[in-house]
């Protein structure tokens, strides 16, 4: 009887006869067995944290390290030790307070201007229902799959010499790179916002009606207050990629306008100044990681926000139809799609005008390698894109997986926990480091001995696998996050192996997100600029760094291949990212 | 309609609820000062009902009429109806007194007139005092009679209850059932009460109708 090992029918049995002492060796064995699983467990959960711990040290610690001291530590005949005069030069000029209030302001100004056509947006697209919802959804989120160089190229095509709007004056502007910084971010804050939005309960808003409120003072008493966390978490995000913007105003802004990531590039490219190069990425590395600081405290109480008002168990009703009394919010989604549209149909038009009119001669030249500047032909420099994209996803994958997995446990003891807390901060410290100070770190650190990677294949995918790093862990770990524990336990004490429980509990649930935290990275490398553009040498030109070499040309044919290269990569990066939406189906994870 | 009915007429009201039809065809009326009760098992249509009384769900056909007027494009917050949910809704970032004094507020009403108002509604609902606390700090009972201070306070022409008492344990319930119609009837406001306790329609109510799978019973 008390074979079958039922944990009740031995338990009382043991109370009445057994002594505790005399415990059968079956039982020796089964607590053996669990001490070396528990042992195996830690050790295999420990062996996963160890390979991204030392990529992170190898490729982000050393090369932010190393930029430091080139920074802030004299040359080794001054005899080394702190030296703050680059720093202090570097302050004394008014150019560089310039660039911070400019890198500052355009960020302020574009994050309010998106953060105030978030809200009627997300209404529309987020809390109605209309035939066609979808598609304007994706309309207003395409824009965040595009590569900035793509971004910079339509809005220079639309408001520079020859474009429909030159006459507003507005080329190399700060109110075009704003415009282009907001066009760039929108659709990210109207699904944060949209998102959350959607999942609180609807009857606050409705108590509030009833009462007399109308729409618009139901939206301020109301709906402003319940949705300020997420409104607060996009801001800091867009705020984040709004400062760290490199290849969008480097295009855009033209020649004199600078911030501080542009003036990072030119101190290296051009002054050769590696010094002032490094004082200004100690810099821009502090502006993010106050973005960062506020965007987890954002963070944090959205989702305390969300458990407070029990999001998710609010009953699922259906979006009511747009009625009459929403025209104020329709009104500006409709020109938020009109401002969207318009930059993309002005490249892709513009991209097919040609010396006699209308045709393909632009794309035809891609695949010729006559074009001045280039060492090959752009259809090659795509090739060579793919290549360097396809190993950085896998290299980012495979870091992220194992990241998210070892952040994605909840352990129960007291050191455990902290080591976990720990190793969480170590693995969010690249999340929104700027891509120009990855690059930037990269060539004054892998260029030479003991870590030479100058001529490496190599190089530019670890770059670009960093900068996509965040992609796949912000598509995972909230899915991983919210399995609950129960799960993994219920399959425990059916007797599945810590192996066992992965595969049955987590793989499956991680399938989806890693497939779209995977075609958001290849995205992200196909259209990375900031990084490549420090590494790339000439046989290693990717697509991006193809297009700016153009445009930097002068000549129509130059400027026409480099619209035609740009639409093709607009096109190739959002049909990647479609693929991904649409894999990932109605279920909302992560904050993509 | 050739005369116009005091009070609240409810004419062959259809209501879809995504493909179903949630109401089917019913008819009732509430009169001034009158008490209605509307009984019936979860999912029979009377929440469903009672929403699109106030204006929260779209009619597929038939009418909603008060004093004989047809409300058909009046908006929610114009038809002077209170509604109170089974869980309150307070407005968790507002204090006691601001959420009773809301619809006031709403309404235009403002300063020592809205103040006096409210006073004398939590003293109503013998929650006197209780003004400048937190909502969140508040029991179920009490945070649901200061929803019902909110929904009276403007003084609505009609108050909708849906399953107001639902969320309550046992004794709160059958305390509250006799406190709010005393309330109710000392206010002299019209109510359509939406049950599903047999024995609290009873109590409350002047008269009770019956729902089930979308129809009248």
């Amino acid at each position: 009887m008390d074979r079958d090992g039922s944990g009740l029918t031995g338990s009382t049995r043991q109370t009445e006869i057994a002594p505790p002492a005399a415990a059968p060796t079956w039982v020796e064995a089964a607590r053996r067995r669990e001490a070396w699983a528990r042992a195996g467990r830690r050790l295999g959960l420990g062996g996963l944290a160890v390979v991204p711990l030392a990529f992170l040290g190898l490729f982000f610690a050393w090369p932010v390290a190393t930029l430091v001291g080139r920074g802030f530590l004299g040359d080794g005949a001054a005899g080394g030790g702190l030296d703050f005069s680059e720093f202090g030069a570097l302050l004394a000029q008014a150019r560089t307070w310039r660039l911070i209030a400019r890198t500052l302001g355009q960020a302020v100004v574009a994050t309010a201007l998106v953060g105030a056509a978030a809200v009627p947006l997300a209404h529309v697209l987020y809390k109605r229902s209309f035939p066609g919802r979808g598609l304007v959804r994706v309309l207003i989120t395409a824009p965040f799959a595009l590569p900035a160089v793509v971004v910079g190229l339509a809005f220079r095509s639309l408001l520079g010499r020859g474009g429909p709007l030159a006459f507003l004056g507005l080329d190399s502007s700060f109110a075009a790179v704003v415009a282009a910084l907001a066009f760039f971010n929108l659709g990210l804050m109207v699904r944060i916002v949209g998102t959350f939005w959607q999942a609180l309960d609807p009857r606050p808003e409705q108590a509030a009606r009833v009462l007399g409120a109308g729409p618009f003072r139901s939206l301020l008493w109301v709906s402003l207050p319940a949705i300020t966390p997420a409104l607060a978490a996009g801001g800091a995000m867009v705020f984040l990629f709004c400062t760290t913007a490199f290849s969008t105003v480097l295009i855009l802004g033209g020649v004199g306008y600078g911030t501080i990531e542009t003036e990072i590039w030119r101190q290296t490219t051009q002054m050769l100044n590696l010094r002032a190069a490094a004082v200004l990425s100690v810099l821009q590395i502090v502006v993010v990681v106050g973005g960062l600081a506020l965007a987890g405290a954002a963070r944090r109480r959205r989702e305390r926000a969300l458990k407070l008002t029990g999001a998710g168990r609010a009953t699922a009703t259906a979006a009511p139809p747009l009625s009459r009394e929403d025209w104020p919010p329709v009104v500006v989604t409709l020109v938020a799609v009109a401002a969207v549209l318009t930059p993309l149909v002005t490249l892709a038009w513009r991209s097919l005008r040609t010396a006699s009119g209308l045709g393909l001669d632009n794309y035809r030249a891609l695949a010729t390698s006559r074009l001045s500047g280039l060492p090959y032909s752009v259809l090659t420099a795509a090739f060579t894109s793919v290549k360097i994209a396809l190993v950085a996803t896998a290299v980012a994958m495979a870091l992220g997986i194992a990241i998210s997995v070892v952040l994605s446990r909840r352990p129960t003891g007291p050191w455990a926990r902290r080591t976990q807390g720990l190793l969480d901060s170590v693995f969010m410290a690249p999340l929104g480091v700027s891509a120009v100070t990855v690059g930037f770190g990269f060539l004054i650190t892998l260029d030479h001995p003991p870590v030479n990677l100058r001529t490496s294949f190599w190089l530019i995918p670890l770059a670009q696998a960093l900068v996509a790093l965040p992609m796949v862990m912000r598509s995972m770990l909230p899915v991983l996050r919210a399995i609950d524990p129960r799960q993994r336990q219920a399959a425990q004490v059916l007797g599945a192996s810590p192996l066992r429980v992965f595969a049955t509990v987590d793989a499956h649930v991680m399938a989806r997100p890693a497939a779209v935290g995977a075609a958001y990275a290849f995205a992200v490398s196909l259209g990375e600029f900031g990084a490549t553009s420090f590494l790339a040498r000439p046989d290693t030109t990717t697509l991006p760094v193809a297009i700016y070499r153009l445009i930097g040309r002068p000549g129509i044919a130059n400027l026409g291949a480099a619209l035609a290269a740009a639409v093709l990569l607009a096109a190739v990066t959002c049909g990647i990212m479609a693929v991904a939406e649409l894999a990932r189906g109605s279920k909302e994870g992560g904050e993509l | 309609m050739t005369e116009a009915t005091a009070g609240l007429t409810v004419t062959d009201a259809i209501v879809h609820y995504g493909r179903t039809v949630a109401v089917d065809g019913v008819s009732l009326a509430v009169a001034p000062g009158e008490i209605v009760a509307l009984v019936g098992p979860s999912g029979c249509g009377k929440s469903t009902l009672l929403r699109a009384v106030a204006g929260l769900e779209p009619l597929a056909g038939g009418r909603v009429a008060w004093d004989g007027v047809d409300l058909r494009g009046v908006p929610v917050h114009q038809r002077r109806f209170g509604l109170m949910f089974q869980d309150g809704q307070l407005f968790a970032h507002l204090s006691v007194a601001r959420n009773v004094g809301f619809g006031l507020t709403m309404a235009g009403v403002r300063g020592a007139e809205r103040d006096a108002r409210v006073a004398e509604l939590l003293e109503l609902v013998d929650l006197a005092g209780f003004g400048r606390r937190d909502v969140t700090t508040l029991s179920g009972g009490q945070a649901q009679r200061v929803a019902l201070a909110r929904a009276l306070a403007p003084r609505p022409r009609l108050l909708l209850l849906d399953e107001p008492l639902s969320a309550l344990d046992a004794d709160m319930r059958e305390a509250l059932r006799v406190q709010v119609r005393d309330i109710l009837r000392q206010a002299g406001t019209a109510a359509l009460w939406v049950t599903h306790d047999a024995a609290e329609a009873e109590v409350a109510a002047d008269r009770t109708l019956r729902m089930a799978s979308g129809h009248l019973l």
